[in-house]
């Protein structure tokens, strides 16, 4: 398979989307609700039509097949095993559609619930199993046809965490054996980053930025994909040249393009470092702990900066010496920084 | 999750132990209530049976003993025989149902599917024959009875008018099954898998609302089964309509009794063996 490529004009939910998966690779796409994520996987899978554009796989172009003769296994985000019918049953379903006799059925069926580490389950319904378990055993159902591409539908937002993480690292072990070319749909920035080789971030219908988990965390395209990816912190700075000044600090823009003046400089919360100050001293990077969460490894505090307040993540160690109420000098990182477009006064911090 | 745990551990984390013993009071109060009102309805509901059975075994003088009305359900000659009203009834009950469910599964399915906009339509046009009274759906029906009459005398024909009539039974036992299933997903999962629509309602869907299906067979089979008006209006012989002639020409009308209570036994069954079936399905599932 050559690769994936496909295009949608016109439609409200997809505004002209772009995007090329290549053979054996998993992307993810990720946004907030209603950015059309869903909604390509939909069209993809010929779940619903597009207005527009074309979708190919390979050299064919599958833009007018119905989703009965696509070829693509998806796992959805609801449960959606068949009630009536075992985990072996279901994970066969595909196959006995495709008129392969029954002893080779049920024997790719036992493989592929081996694979999901499910092969003891094989006699069980699903109303059996735990949530985690009837995902898996959908997503051994959805390879078992052999399809040319795996959509996976936020197949993972109805588990609780525990499992959710165990579940994530084994679709990832799982798609690499296998070296299905898979799409991944999620509105969990953790998710999207621990498991793809590109991420692509959406907002409204677009692709913002498609690249590799760690550029879209360290370099993101736009203001959108910084805010979304992870924390980020709203300080108000002035551009000039290829630096923004925030209080007093400079640091280097990752778009050296950016028109001078004021601006809203993105600053990620571990490129924040605070130090216990008794000097009593108010400068523009001295402040007062206003709280603190403890998050495991690491916690995230709070200052207080007078005229704004700024997230930094210490680990728990140093974090434990900074109660809340203490005094701090802050230090920020000089990591590329991205500057918002939208240059509002308000500088607080955002999730 | 939390809530069930805290409703369940609430007496016990209490302090007190008044509001315990207040429950348990309650509880007791609550299951006296339960067995008046169970003794209560088994009486409403079996003491016409009893007195019916006690009719149906009367002699030829009063308060004798005879089983001649039970053997009479065999032997009573007519016109026309009653065996022969047994069978076009339990016929009529049979085809009534086949036909509804045939009409109306694929139909609701396909609409919950592929075209939702025409549901509410459709469930007012489902229900539509529960809200006009039998009398005056026959002044409609006439006409077009004289027409069948052309063709077929068999009071087999009935069916038609039947299957209007068992629509909004029907209707409400399987759209109760299709709302307890996620018919969406379900289907959107068979239909990546490669199976067509056809496939995707066989396969997938129906099999799912199996007792569903079961409940709606019950209930328009029963209608079939004790269905007067329209018979008797547009001139066909049930085994209502015959019930109700032997009442009127008879002398012995004990015949009358037998036959009904008869009746009465076998929709009782059937209705046993629907949600045995129904039950042992699930318990397989386990």
């Amino acid at each position: 398979m050559e690769g994936l490529s496909r295009r949608y004009g016109e439609v409200v939910a997809l505004d002209g989307l772009d995007l090329t998966v290549h053979a054996g690779e998993l992307v993810t796409l990720l946004g907030p609700s209603g950015c059309g994520k869903t909604t390509t996987l939909r069209l993809l899978a010929g779940l619903e039509d597009a207005d527009a554009g074309q979708i190919t796989v390979g050299e064919t172009d599958v833009t007018r097949l119905p989703a009965s003769k696509r070829d693509m296994g998806m796992v959805f985000q609801a449960y959606s095993l068949f009630p009536h019918m075992t985990a072996r049953q279901n994970v066969a379903f595909g196959l006995r559609l495709r008129r392969i006799g029954s002893a080779q059925r049920d024997k790719k069926a036992l493989e592929m619930l081996e694979l999901v580490g499910l092969a003891e389950q094989a006699g069980r319904y699903p109303h059996q199993l735990s949530g985690g378990q009837q995902q898996r055993v959908a997503l051994a159902r959805a390879l078992a046809i052999e399809p040319q591409v795996l959509l996976l539908d936020e197949p993972l937002s109805a588990l609780d965490a525990k499992v959710r993480g165990q579940l994530r690292d084994q679709i990832r072990r799982i798609q690499l054996d296998v070296g299905i070319t898979t799409l991944f749909v999620t509105h969990d920035q953790e998710e999207a980053l621990a498991i793809s080789d590109r991420v692509g971030v959406m907002q409204g219908g677009r692709i913002e930025q498609l690249a590799p988990p760690t550029e879209v965390y360290s370099r993101p395209a736009t203001s959108f994909v910084a805010e979304f990816v992870g924390l980020t912190n709203r300080l108000a700075g002035t551009v000039s040249g290829s630096t923004v000044t925030v209080r007093g600090r400079d640091l280097p823009l990752v778009d050296i393009s950016t028109a001078p003046g004021p601006a809203i400089a993105l600053v990620r919360p571990e490129a924040v470092t605070l130090a216990s100050d008794s000097s009593g001293d108010s400068g523009p990077l001295t402040g007062t702990v206003i709280a603190s969460t403890f998050l495991g490894a690491t916690s995230r505090v709070t200052v207080d900066l007078g005229d704004t307040t700024i997230m930094a993540q210490l680990s728990t160690a140093d974090a434990v010496e900074l109660p809340a109420g203490s005094r701090v000098s802050l230090t920020i990182r000089p990591d590329p920084v991205l500057v918002s477009a939208d240059a509002a006064p308000a500088a607080e911090a955002e999730a | 999750m939390a809530a069930v745990t805290s409703v369940g551990e609430a007496p016990l984390a209490a302090p007190v132990r008044r509001p315990r013993g207040m429950q348990a009071g309650r509880r007791r109060r609550l299951n006296a209530f339960r067995y008046v009102v169970f003794v209560f309805f088994t009486l409403f509901f079996l003491l016409p049976l009893l007195a019916m059975l006690r009719f149906s075994l009367e002699g030829s003088t009063l308060g004798t003993w005879s089983a001649s009305a039970w053997t009479q359900i065999w032997s009573y000659q007519g016109p026309p025989p009653l065996m022969s009203s047994v069978e076009i009834t339990l016929e009529l009950a049979v085809l009534t149902s086949v036909v509804t469910l045939v009409l109306l599964v694929p139909t609701m399915i396909w609409i919950r599917l592929r075209v939702r906009w025409i549901s509410q339509p459709f469930e007012f046009l489902c229900l539509l024959p529960l809200t006009i009274p039998a009398i005056s759906l026959v002044v409609g029906l006439a006409p077009v009875y004289n027409k069948i009459r052309h063709y077929e005398l068999s009071a087999l024909m009935l069916f038609f008018a039947y299957v209007i009539l068992a629509l909004p039974y029907a209707y409400r036992a399987l759209a109760a099954g299709l709302n307890a299933i996620d018919v969406k997903t379900l289907s959107e999962a068979a239909r990546s898998l490669g199976a067509s629509w056809f496939t995707v309602m066989v396969r997938v869907i129906a099999p799912n609302m199996r007792q569903a299906i079961l409940n709606a067979l019950l209930l328009s089979a029963s209608l079939a089964l004790g269905e007067f008006t329209i018979a008797y209006t547009l001139l066909y012989t049930n085994l209502q309509v015959e019930l109700y002639s032997i009442d009127r020409n008879t002398p012995n009308a004990s015949v009358i009794f037998s036959t009904s209570l008869a009746a009465l036994v076998f929709v009782f069954l059937l209705l046993l063996i629907v949600s045995y079936a129904g039950r042992r399905r699930r318990r397989g599932m386990r």
